[in-house]
């Protein structure tokens, strides 16, 4: 059991502990990969800027929703200078710290929206890496307790593969097509995406007041991170030491605690967008348009067409069954996953993207950018090359089966809508698998041969 | 009692009650010939303030109870089957858009405008058989400068104004029928035994209107009377109507001749416009009349013959009058109108596409502003920040806009835009629009026809051909001959353009079950894979011996010994 041969333990774990001039070198080594992928996606993204793409690729309903097309941006500055209110027609649906913030850089959108991409990519390089550097300790402590039995060997990580599992997770943020489509079209997507990596990287470095407040700025823009506070409050308690207990006081203190900061900043946020338009229209055009679905424009959800075919007697009846399934794998996740706060969050996004109300392909990308960090269990999914042939086929077929039926009028919107079946049922089994495997390497912290119950289990 | 109703009586007479009718024809260029009915009745009563009517005279009974309980102010109608082209033809006398029509100044005592127009609608909708019951709050707009009150009034609040348009609105008998029995002498004596519906929807224009508005009675303007006037336009066409032969009689036309005037006519005439024709050398007139009119017309001057119904001697021996215009030569060219319109959706495909109006000013030297009024429906989702407005190539920006949004299902886009129009030009008016995915409840019947989108309605004060003509000046004396004459320097023109007809994507209709059990089946994947994760717990489990050891544990279960 505990017959792990002590050169091999400290072959495989050298680790560079001292943060000083180890932690400086290895920034600094970091540091010009890092660059050099900023760079090249930022010349990537320039491009397609300058070229005529940027209109086509603007016109998109798989990379725009009504929430979130550029064009209903500049609709909204248009209306605010003609002196209507951008609400008072049903055109807009931004929040008022959108227009305030356009008002100024309308000019430079495309640089800002380069800067969103680049602040998450940045973001969730450090969370990963902080990550990664608490997940190897605590590998490290299960270790040297004798915890882990000879066959598990296989899946203990070691810094080397860890090493590179950052840059790699930018990698698959920055250069994926989806995040670049959504960047040329200028989508306020990649907006809402940095602050949610703004707050996730706040969450893992342990600052509680600042993940409150990203976590409370990505709940205004779209009122579905609202299930992230779970895993927040499971990360920071354990990083804090503070037990998961519900008979615990300390436990009732701290939830307290971080929804006081988080109601309380969400609260000085209403009242600020009150105060800079001065009326409460813009609630029911934002989160009142969110949560009701009025618009059914073609997206790749499964929302649009389930509600234009929906019969009008059982549509509010849908409608609540839809939203609540958002927010209702919230508690058992947490239960089942609180010793995994990080890839509930990852569960959670996955959720979120699927199933929010009007989806677009940059909000698959940020939850695709984690899929390298827990790399060490993917020789354990099954149906892997099955899945991502299904989303690479579905994601050439969209605009294929769109200009079937917009344009040649040769297909009907039956064509575009299986698609979206196929993309959602490929994409709902990822999460899935993944989570089957976290769970399994989960018991290797107990004195178990989970491989050899690999190797025998049944599939699921 | 008897003495109280016999007063009653002579003081009815008393109240001053006018009824006239005229008929207006006039040959066009193009060999059809244009004919505008005109019914008026004039009525001095008070509707305002709540009193109660009862006793109605020549003024119809319903419209006078429509006007006292909806506290209505001024009320225009029309129902109009084709589009009236204004290049061939000229202006119209009373310009109307394709399909029903109708716009309504309330009194300032209604207090929920709203529910007394919904109710009016549906009410009017009754009267004159007509689907306005489709009037509703998403085809219905508050125009906030293009329809001012065209009677007495000096309340101006647009909060009591409401303007709806149907396209779709097809007009036939069942239209004219009760529209015909509003009339005094109904259809059976005067100008209107001419109106038999097979030759008046047998024509290439038809439209019917009722106008109601308050006017003064004398130029002191100290009592006002309600006038009721109900118009009818038709527009003849040479080949389907005329055979090809360009010679025109009332017979041919209406396929009746008149006998006799309405008797309770104060005055029935019958004008002809012999303006282009002042030697007779473009057309004959049969019979001949002596009778002669001038009068200033769409900032023209025009001659009329007159052919007065009330005096016996116009029927002549026969006791019938049947008009005949005979054109003798094909020459002469109409002056072009000063202001003309056009409008046609461009674009492709069935997500996007762009409204192109185009509005021309043949003016040869002067300039004018017009107000241009457009209701979009709001499933035409209008991105006003793509509005141009370009006259000659360059840049044109319109001194006054006014834009209400539309709100999805609830109501219309509004955009109303004064456009200066630059002399000899053409001026082009683009927005693009987003054309949305409907509830499949949403659709019509036919949804592949497509979705109609009412007229654009330009308004303008146009300088009159009148004041163009200079020559007029020089017999005036010089202290009368510097500013241009008032009444001479422009009218009022009302352009309608054509409506149009835009495709929307289309769900498919047969699916709904299906799309609900697929959609729901995919939900179901996602949340049994996650139900199943949560729920399912791990357990550690020896592998299983091979063959041989387990026959081995089998034996030693049965001696009792442990297994291996």
């Amino acid at each position: 059991m505990s017959g792990l041969p002590g050169f091999l333990i400290d072959d495989r774990l050298h680790f560079p502990s001292c943060p000083s001039q180890g932690g400086q070198r290895f920034l600094v080594e970091m540091a010009a990969p890092l660059t050099l992928l900023l760079v090249l996606a930022v010349t990537i993204r320039a491009a397609l800027f300058r070229s005529s793409l940027a209109e086509l690729i603007a016109e998109r309903v798989e990379v725009v929703s009504p929430i979130t097309a550029w064009k209903r941006v500049v609709e909204g500055l248009a209306l605010l200078d003609l002196g209507v209110s951008p609400y008072s027609g049903d055109v807009f649906h931004e929040t008022p710290l959108i227009i305030y913030l356009f008002h100024f850089v309308v000019d430079y959108a495309e640089i800002t929206f380069m800067l969103a991409d680049v602040i998450t990519a940045v973001a969730l390089y450090m969370a990963v890496k902080d990550y990664n550097k608490q997940v190897f300790r605590k590998q490290k402590f299960a270790l040297e307790a004798d915890r882990y039995p000879l066959d598990c060997l296989e899946l203990i990580r070691s810094p080397k593969e860890m090493y590179y599992i950052p840059l790699k997770v930018a990698m698959f943020y920055l250069l994926n097509p989806f995040t670049i489509l959504s960047c040329v079209a200028k989508s306020t997507c990649g907006l809402n995406n940095a602050v949610v990596a703004l707050f996730i990287f706040s969450t893992i470095k342990g600052n509680t007041l600042l993940s409150a407040i990203f976590l409370c700025l990505a709940t205004y823009q779209s009122i579905y991170p609202l299930t992230l506070c779970a895993p927040a409050m499971l990360y920071l308690m354990q990083r804090q030491y503070i037990p998961v207990n519900f008979r615990r006081a300390s436990f009732w203190w701290f939830i307290a605690q971080y929804l006081f900061m988080y109601l309380g900043s969400l609260f000085v946020l209403i009242c600020l967008s009150f105060f800079l338009l001065g009326s409460w229209d813009y609630m029911p055009s934002v989160y009142g348009f969110i949560l009701s679905v009025p618009d059914l424009t073609p997206n790749i959800g499964l929302f649009w067409y389930f509600f234009a075919e929906m019969f009008e007697h059982f549509r509010l009846f849908f409608l609540c069954v839809f939203q609540i399934n958002v927010f209702f794998y919230t508690i058992p996740l947490s239960v089942k996953l609180k010793e995994h706060p990080v890839f509930l969050i990852f569960m959670q996004l996955a959720v979120i993207s699927i199933f929010k109300s009007y989806p677009t392909v940059g909000d698959i990308a940020l939850y695709m950018a984690f899929l390298p960090v827990w790399s060490h269990l993917y020789r354990f999914l099954r149906n892997t090359f099955l899945v991502s042939c299904v989303l690479l086929a579905c994601s050439t077929l969209f605009p294929v089966l769109w200009h079937l039926w917009i344009y040649a009028g040769s297909a009907n919107s039956n064509f575009y809508y299986a698609i979206t079946l196929l993309f959602n049922v490929a994409q709902v089994g990822q999460p899935g698998r993944s989570q089957r495997r976290l769970l399994i390497e989960s018991l290797t912290e107990t004195p178990c041969s989970p491989l050899r119950k690999s190797q025998n289990e049944k599939s699921y | 009692m008897h003495v109280a109703s016999w007063f009653q009586k002579c003081i009815e007479i008393l109240i001053f009650y006018d009824f006239q009718e005229e008929l207006v024809v006039r040959p066009l260029h193009s060999g059809d010939i244009y004919a505008s009915f005109q019914f008026r009745t004039l009525w001095e009563t008070d509707f305002m303030r709540g009193n109660k009517v009862s006793h109605y005279r020549l003024f119809p009974k319903s419209l006078g109870q429509v006007i006292s309980k909806f506290s209505v102010r001024e009320l225009h109608i029309s129902f109009t089957q084709g589009y009236w082209r204004t290049m061939q033809w000229g202006q119209p006398y009373l310009p109307s858009p394709p399909g029903a029509e109708l716009w309504v100044w309330f009194q300032d005592s209604v207090t929920d405008v709203d529910a007394t127009w919904k109710e009016l609608t549906n009410v009017l909708s009754g009267i004159f058989c007509a689907s306005l019951n489709f009037i509703d709050s998403t085809n219905t707009v508050q125009p906030s400068a293009s329809f001012k009150p065209l009677g007495i009034g000096n309340v101006t609040d647009h909060r009591f104004l409401r303007y709806a348009t149907l396209p779709r609105e097809i007009v036939c008998t069942e239209n004219l029928t009760p529209w015909k029995k509003l009339l005094p002498c109904g259809s059976k004596a005067g100008l209107a035994v001419l109106l038999k519906s097979e030759k008046l929807f047998h024509s290439s224009f038809h439209s019917q209107a009722v106008h109601i508005r308050p006017v003064c009675q004398d130029w002191q303007c100290k009592t006002t009377s309600w006038e009721l006037r109900q118009t009818l336009n038709v527009v003849f066409d040479l080949h389907n109507s005329g055979q090809g032969k360009r010679e025109w009689s009332l017979f041919k036309m209406f396929s009746r001749t008149l006998t006799e005037a309405c008797p309770l006519a104060s005055s029935s005439k019958i004008y002809i416009d012999i303006t282009d024709n002042p030697e007779g050398e473009q057309f004959e007139l049969s019979p001949a009349t002596s009778l002669l009119s001038q009068a200033m017309v769409l900032g023209d001057r025009r001659t009329f013959s007159v052919y007065d119904l009330t005096q016996q001697d116009t029927f002549g021996s026969v006791r019938s009058l049947n008009l005949l215009i005979r054109w003798k030569s094909t020459e002469g060219d109409m002056l072009r109108p000063l202001l003309h319109a056009e409008r046609y959706v461009a674009g492709y495909g069935l997500q996007t596409g762009e409204i192109h109006t185009l509005m021309y000013n043949h003016h040869p030297y002067r300039s004018f502003p017009v107000l241009l009024l457009d209701s979009v429906p709001w499933y035409l989702r209008l991105y006003i920040h793509t509005l141009t407005v370009t006259s000659k190539g360059k840049d044109n920006k319109p001194s006054y806009i006014h834009y209400q949004p539309s709100k999805d299902r609830v109501r219309p886009h509004l955009l109303e835009m004064l456009v200066q129009l630059p002399p000899n030009s053409v001026t082009e008016v683009t927005v693009q629009f987003e054309r949305a995915l409907l509830k499949w409840t949403e659709y019509t019947p036919d949804p592949n026809h497509g979705f109609y989108v009412g007229s654009s309605v330009i308004s303008s004060l146009v300088p009159s051909t009148v004041a163009m003509d200079t020559n007029s000046t020089r017999e005036r004396p010089l202290f009368s001959s510097f500013f241009p004459c008032k009444e001479e320097s422009s009218y009022f023109v009302r352009v309608y353009t054509e409506p149009l007809l835009v495709n929307l994507p289309t769900p498919d209709f047969s699916m709904p079950y299906n799309v609900i059990c697929l959609t729901c089946t995919v939900v179901a994947v996602g949340y049994g894979s996650l139900y199943n994760l949560l729920t399912r717990s791990f357990q550690i489990e020896e592998p299983s011996p091979g063959l041989a050891k387990r026959i081995a544990n089998v034996i030693r279960k049965m001696r009792g010994v442990p297994p291996l």
